[in-house]
């Protein structure tokens, strides 16, 4: 924990010389460095601003030409049929017949499991790769941790299989599954490293005391893992949500388990009349649980982002 | 970020922790590196269309077939051209945005945050945007962002972007140095903030000016950073594969590796040749990450 990137990214940098007047070049510096700074962000919000602008203009007045307008009056009405789609009884007619309500509650439910039975295997394989190691653990953890990287096509074509043969790819658990077992890389990298910062004292002790390995961890290790499981079930929900290719080839077309981005994909993707307020509503509404993940517990999705790249 | 040269003493061997981690063990060996043999397996059959019921070994055929075939040489190209814009834009844009914020600015925390709110988002979700704001229309028609190119006087950059035969792949680059750029910031950040203050205060004692302490002191520090950076956003790019469905479907002009893949298996059935591409994207992968997981497993045995 003492290299924890995190901190050292949010952690107050001294500004020197605050008292201090600036002199002319620091001034201009120091202005040029928040107008490029409000440049980038500008370009950031960009697509985000598009989206929501879009959104509010309605199912019909949304054109390419106005993209960046702000709409003259708020028209609710892509959202609902964003999220409720339209029969044939509705105005316009039957021109978007599914709507994301299935679909988002079906991701939420299966994302959810998943990374919660992900944190809790994460956590006991962390546990033992960080305190408890056996000959050749660190060759094993590399192993699991080349599962992190491969590109899932690799093993694509063999899981399809499988998942047809016992004949879970008729049900969601096929991708609860699949994010459990992909996921275990990169969750017990991320709690081993929680789990080094811990003190080796803290263990001796129970260990003095003739605690055994499952008592230390119970009574010592996981009161201190909140932070950890905080970490792991966010980076886990998001790859989750986020996910397109274990969604695509697991559950193929079927719109009876389409999740959220096989959903959004398929109403943007289709080649019929295309109402552009209806797809940035849409868009807007798939990646609402994540930025909302993103506001609250950025700090914690931050962790989780940088344990990707393999440095505490 | 000083290297404890003590290695810290592992607890004997414990047969216990094995036991406990056997299940995840099991499961990595059968679903990672059992099903990766699976793939390389049917990878040297005839298995090329679902009505193929006697299965044959016909050795590096399906591997030697794809170097001929137009359209998987057309996808590595593609992805050449596209990993090379997409890294050096996302190295570059995130080191700038580094280097902004590094030394601290009122209002560091809210640039951040906005900074690295596209890790968020699904590369399809941003890909419906993208698709409709990179539309190819220009003069009175244009929208999106051509139409924003006028408005600020760089008409002359209005583009066809991922219609055109040649400039699809580039423009294809720019959605994914958009959502990209933040994590490059966030590496960086650390990675600046990680050398000690007293590097900086001590060169400026010996009155180096502000661009030599970059050049001599700061930047060679950020070697390792600029190492995983490499590696990261390599590997990311190699598998693209949402940001180009998102955006462009399966349209040829966009076509990468891991979307030939798809089709090869999805639309042709051709699983032979779905698997020969795959095992080809695992070797191009395994090169760039191999190495970099040795390094680091290294440096681990310091700490």
């Amino acid at each position: 924990m003492s290299h924890d990137l995190v901190d050292l990214i949010t952690t107050k940098h001294d500004t020197r010389n605050k008292k201090r007047k600036l002199n002319g070049n620091e001034k201009f510096w120091l202005i040029f460095r928040y107008v490029s700074l409000g440049f980038i962000w500008f370009l950031v919000v960009m697509p985000i601003y598009v989206m929501v602008i879009n959104s509010l203009k309605g199912v019909k007045n949304v054109y390419l030409t106005n993209a960046f307008k702000l709409p003259e009056k708020l028209d609710f009405s892509a959202w609902s049929v964003a999220w409720s789609g339209t029969n044939r009884n509705s105005p316009g007619g039957n021109f978007f017949p599914h709507g994301l309500s299935d679909s988002m509650t079906r991701t939420l439910l299966f994302v959810i499991q998943s990374a919660i039975i992900s944190a809790i295997i994460g956590s006991i394989n962390g546990y033992v790769f960080a305190k408890w190691k056996f000959k050749g653990s660190n060759f094993v953890f590399t192993m699991f941790l080349f599962g992190m990287f491969i590109p899932y096509q690799a093993v694509m074509i063999p899981l399809v299989r499988v998942a047809t043969n016992i004949g879970i790819n008729k049900s969601i658990y096929v991708l609860v599954f699949a994010h459990i077992i992909y996921g275990i890389p990169i969750c017990t990298l991320i709690f081993r490293n929680y789990y080094e910062g811990i003190p080796n004292e803290l263990i001796e002790a129970g260990r003095v005391d003739k605690a055994s390995m499952i008592r230390i961890y119970r009574s010592i290790i996981l009161p201190l893992s909140a932070p950890a499981f905080v970490v792991v079930i966010i980076w886990q929900f998001t790859s989750a949500w986020n996910d397109f290719l274990f969604a695509i080839f697991l559950t193929g077309g079927s719109p009876k388990l389409s999740v959220a981005t096989t959903a959004l994909n398929f109403i943007t993707g289709s080649s019929n009349q295309v109402y552009y307020g209806v797809n940035m509503t849409a868009s807007l509404i798939v990646s609402l649980p994540t930025l909302i993940v993103y506001i609250f517990l950025g700090r914690y999705f931050l962790r989780g982002l940088l344990s990707g790249s393999l440095k505490g | 970020m000083k290297k404890e040269l003590t290695r810290r003493k592992p607890f004997m061997s414990h047969a216990g922790g094995l036991f406990f981690v056997l299940p995840s063990i099991i499961t990595v060996i059968i679903f990672v590196y059992g099903m990766i043999a699976w793939t390389f397996n049917v990878s040297l059959t005839n298995k090329n269309s679902v009505s193929v019921k006697k299965l044959e070994y016909v050795g590096i055929k399906n591997y030697t077939d794809l170097i001929h075939d137009e359209r998987f040489t057309h996808s590595l190209s593609n992805l050449v051209k596209f990993t090379v814009v997409f890294m050096l834009g996302t190295l570059i844009t995130g080191f700038i945005m580094a280097l902004l914020l590094e030394r601290g600015i009122k209002g560091e925390g809210f640039f951040r945050s906005f900074y690295l709110y596209p890790m968020a988002i699904s590369f399809i979700a941003m890909g419906t945007v993208f698709n409709w704001l990179l539309n190819s229309a220009r003069g009175k028609e244009a929208g999106g962002l051509n139409l924003a190119l006028q408005k600020i006087g760089l008409g002359f950059l209005q583009n066809d972007w991922y219609v055109s035969e040649k400039g699809a792949m580039y423009s294809m680059a720019i959605p994914a140095v958009w959502q990209m750029s933040g994590y490059v910031l966030a590496l960086f950040l650390a990675g600046f903030r990680g050398i000690p203050d007293d590097m900086r205060e001590a060169a400026r004692v010996d009155g180096a000016t502000e661009i030599q302490i970059y050049r001599h002191v700061l930047f060679p520090q950020l070697t390792p950073t600029l190492l995983t950076v490499l590696i990261i956003l390599g590997h990311v790019s190699m598998k693209i594969f949402d940001l180009i469905i998102g955006i462009n479907g399966k349209s040829y002009v966009t076509q990468v590796v891991a979307v030939y893949m798809w089709e090869s298996t999805f639309d042709q059935h051709n699983y032979a040749k779905g698997t020969a591409i795959a095992v080809v994207l695992l070797i191009m992968v395994a090169v760039v990450v191999v190495p970099y997981l040795r390094y680091t497993n290294k440096q681990e045995a310091y700490r």
